[in-house]
């Protein structure tokens, strides 16, 4: 059986919501007495949610999520975890970067799924992160990720104040990063890396100019911004296979009635003009989005916000993915918490193993280093 | 040798000496040390005055959420300052080089006021004895929490730091995963280390870090015969930290740790072995081991020069340094640490326990791009008084510089380094496009900062 079980190799488009996003007025349930007994101050109702079913309703902010549940094509997890939640945001990152939730490792999942997608590392851009360093989920050893600020100035000295020479810069730079036959100094592999950096910069830099949209990204929007990108590289069909971005801080301890609007009316707008782009590309059957945050947060509220809690929500979305709601929603009766937080449900890795085998095409295994029953999400 | 030639290979040797030992100096510095000579600047910078700084206050003052700093990204501006100013390079490099090799991650502690704290454990005791340093991060709370010492009970002890003790911190495995000791002495020295913990204490202030505090409950320790690496007696910690200390094998992985740290990314078996005898020559004395390295005709050879790559901490402190810019503690300074973030190191947090991975892995095409763009940037700061002074230097050097003279300058005014042949051969090329130099041509600045630019931007570069 082919390692995908049938499905056609697809794209991923990771998007990390920071800062831990609250499940519960992201997917309220609206009909729970409790929910409104816990949140006194925080509660969503009336106008502030868009009902789903009689249980369930997204956050008033999220109508474009309505739009694509309603199309069948976003598939909702609810009570996503892993076992012995860890409530410290390096942490509980870290296990969802690395899939490890019981040792510390410094391979990524997805640096590792680069890794068997491209094992000779041909492709300087299998993956591209929009944002400055390494999120740890991309981070293996051996393979390398273009990390974009932003495209148009994507590369070398285009932050430089005064270069006016920079071609006849960029052309002495390139001319020392060529591979030697030799060994010597400096040594094959940096020369080597340094010629894939430069390859993978012009092939970047170059992405806007071949792409046509009449999609208006929000200016003002910094996850709009980063999915525009994401759709210039995927019109310029550099083999990219693995996207990733990030999107918060929804570390909403206070104020959170505001904050968390505002982060969500961002994201709607971002990912509605996304998949309005994606539609216009034509990748709608080959591009999947995923999302998700390190955890959810308490039951009851503080007053004006919420504090670090465990279990969340996580999202996917495409044409290929069968929509609708999985797992449960958990309980929220005392007897039901888990020290003041809900319980998971899904295992993420459960997830992840989908991810790889069914979107990216790959063995779950070597990646997540034990095999884990993958759920049915993907239609082909 | 002429006077000349032999003044210009003191100046790359004390050069070379400051990029391994600190994180590089200025060319001024370079002539300051090199006037008191090698061996005098090497013992000079084994004994760093212990005292607190000057201007701690004033970085207090600047970073006030860096004071009793409840996360890593509120303490990092104090070490960054640090790294950036500090006129002790040894103090902060053996640091450095504790910090990753006896490694407690941020992601578990999440701790900024313990992290920093354990920062200055290793300037105070990081040059002396490694069995005092065993003993010292022993007792470390920190260290105890991340390693689950926490949890290692009288009747249910944890391995985890027991094990982590020998593998990691001092006896090592090889390439097979075979140690010189065993799966008992392992659980050995985690009865051992049984009651080491840390104690609960309040915040001294309402959401401020709890400081943690180092606490040995007797009524928690295994306090039973133990017999350990082949010795028998009624063990605690520090019997077997005084054991791993006489072994071979501690004394072999500690001098390739501080070979791989200091020398060359590529070991040196004689070479190991020899600072191997040092460490059972002087107990495990790390000031001795390197003295021995710093005096070594090994160290001084060319075959070491410029073998090493630069870890995301050298390469920004090392080049921040060259720009003589930080009069006060402000968001420039800070934002240093980020730098070395986007580079690969989030300094105050190593991914894990095993600390980097160090060498060619540092480098990748993103973190390449970081670096160029760093480096270039901090040399193109004109306004900076040690860029300023870099000018000066190439424009002093003489009336007209051919091409291949005028690199060469531009590598003195970077603090005396050098770049392999066929890299220097191009940037000869570069130069000769517009052809000699001199400093009353028009753009004769812009085209000295380009060249500093140039130069940053190389593989060669990328190697102290």
């Amino acid at each position: 059986m082919p390692k995908n079980n049938g499905h056609q190799d697809k794209n991923l488009v990771v998007i990390q919501l920071s800062g831990g996003n609250d499940y519960l007025n992201t997917l309220v349930p609206y009909q729970d007495g409790l929910y409104y007994d816990f949140r006194p101050s925080m509660g969503l109702k009336g106008d502030n949610v868009i009902p789903i079913d009689d249980k369930c309703a997204f956050n008033s902010n999220m109508g474009p999520f309505k739009t694509l549940f309603d199309q069948d094509k976003m598939a909702v997890m609810m009570g996503i975890g892993y076992p012995e939640p860890n409530r410290s945001h390096f942490r509980s990152m870290d296990i969802w970067h690395t899939a490890e939730p019981f040792t510390s490792s410094s391979e990524g999942w997805l640096g590792k799924a680069n890794s068997l997608i491209d094992p000779d590392g041909k492709n300087p851009v299998t993956t591209v992160n929009f944002g400055r360093g390494l999120p740890r989920a991309l981070a293996s050893q051996g393979v390398s990720v273009a990390s974009v600020g932003a495209l148009e100035s994507y590369g070398l000295y285009t932050g430089l104040a005064g270069a006016s020479n920079r071609d006849a810069m960029l052309d002495t730079v390139s001319r020392i990063y060529q591979p030697m036959a030799d060994g010597g100094f400096p040594s094959r592999r940096i020369l080597e890396t340094g010629r894939g950096a430069l390859d993978g910069a012009d092939l970047l830099r170059e992405a806007p100019s071949s792409y046509k949209s009449n999609v208006e990204y929000p200016e003002d929007n910094p996850i709009a911004q980063s999915l525009k990108g994401i759709a210039q590289v995927m019109s310029a069909e550099l083999g990219t296979r693995i996207y990733y971005a990030a999107h918060g801080s929804f570390d909403t301890h206070t104020n959170e009635l505001v904050n968390h609007a505002l982060l969500w009316d961002q994201l709607s707008k971002a990912v509605e003009c996304f998949w309005d782009d994606i539609q216009q590309q034509g990748k709608g059957n080959e591009t999947v989005i995923w999302m998700f945050s390190e955890f959810g947060r308490r039951i009851a509220d503080n007053g004006t916000g919420t504090d670090h809690g465990s279990g969340g929500v996580a999202f996917m979305i495409g044409d290929s993915v069968k929509g609708g709601l999985y797992g449960d929603y958990p309980k929220l009766d005392l007897s039901e918490q888990l020290e003041g937080d809900v319980h998971f449900n899904t295992d993420f890795r459960q997830v992840y193993s989908t991810l790889l085998e069914d979107v990216l095409g790959i063995e779950s295994e070597p990646v997540l280093k034990q095999k884990f029953d993958a759920l049915d999400l993907v239609k082909n | 040798m002429t006077t000349a030639t032999s003044a210009r290979t003191d100046v790359s040797l004390i050069a070379h000496l400051l990029r391994r030992a600190g994180f590089g100096a200025t060319r001024d510095q370079i002539d300051a040390y090199a006037a008191k000579g090698y061996e005098e600047t090497v013992e000079e910078l084994l004994h760093p005055k212990q005292e607190e700084a000057a201007d701690q206050d004033l970085l207090d003052r600047y970073f006030i959420a860096s004071v009793e700093a409840r996360s890593v990204g509120h303490a990092d501006p104090q070490w960054a300052w640090r790294l950036a100013t500090s006129q002790k390079p040894l103090e902060e490099k053996i640091a450095l080089f504790w910090h990753g090799l006896l490694a407690v991650g941020g992601v578990k502690l999440d701790h900024g006021l313990e992290m920093l704290t354990e920062i200055d454990l290793f300037r105070r005791v990081g040059l002396g004895s490694f069995q005092n340093i065993l003993i010292e991060i022993s007792r470390n709370p920190g260290m105890m929490y991340w390693l689950d010492n926490q949890n290692s009970h009288k009747d249910a002890p944890n391995e985890n730091y027991g094990r982590e003790l020998l593998e990691l911190f001092s006896m090592g495995i090889d390439d097979l995963g075979g140690g010189a000791y065993t799966e008992d002495d392992v659980k050995t020295a985690a009865r051992a280390f049984t009651g080491w913990a840390s104690k609960p204490t309040p915040p001294p202030f309402f959401l401020g870090p709890f400081p943690m505090e180092f606490n040995f409950d007797s009524s928690d320790h295994d306090d039973g015969e133990k017999t350990f690496l082949g010795e028998t007696g009624n063990f605690n910690g520090e019997d077997i930290v005084e054991i791993i200390a006489k072994q071979r094998a501690t004394a072999r992985f500690i001098a390739f740790r501080l070979y791989l740290f200091f020398v060359a990314d590529e070991p040196n078996e004689p070479e190991i072995e020899r600072l191997a005898d040092v460490f059972q020559e002087t107990n495990g004395d790390i000031r001795s081991l390197l003295r021995s390295i710093f005096n070594s005709d090994h160290f001084k050879s060319e075959e070491v020069r410029f073998r090493k790559v630069k870890s995301p901490a050298e390469l920004v402190f090392g080049t921040a340094r060259l720009t003589d810019r930080f009069d006060i503690p402000d968001m420039e300074s800070s934002s240093l640490a980020n730098q070395a973030l986007f580079m690969g190191q989030h300094l105050l947090n190593p991914p894990s326990v095993e600390g980097w991975h160090e060498g060619e892995e540092w480098v990748d095409s993103g973190s390449l791009i970081e670096r160029i763009n760093f480096a270039s940037g901090e040399v193109g700061r004109t306004d900076a008084p040690g860029i300023e002074r870099m000018i000066e230097l190439v424009e002093n050097s003489n009336d007209a510089l051919q091409p291949a003279e005028f690199v060469e300058a531009c590598l003195d005014a970077l603090g005396c380094i050098d770049l392999g042949e066929r890299s220097k051969s191009v940037l000869i090329d570069h130069a000769a496009q517009i052809g000699s130099f001199a400093s009353d041509n028009p753009g004769s600045v812009e085209r000295t900062v380009e060249m500093f630019q140039l130069i940053v931007s190389t593989p060669d570069y990328q190697y102290c």
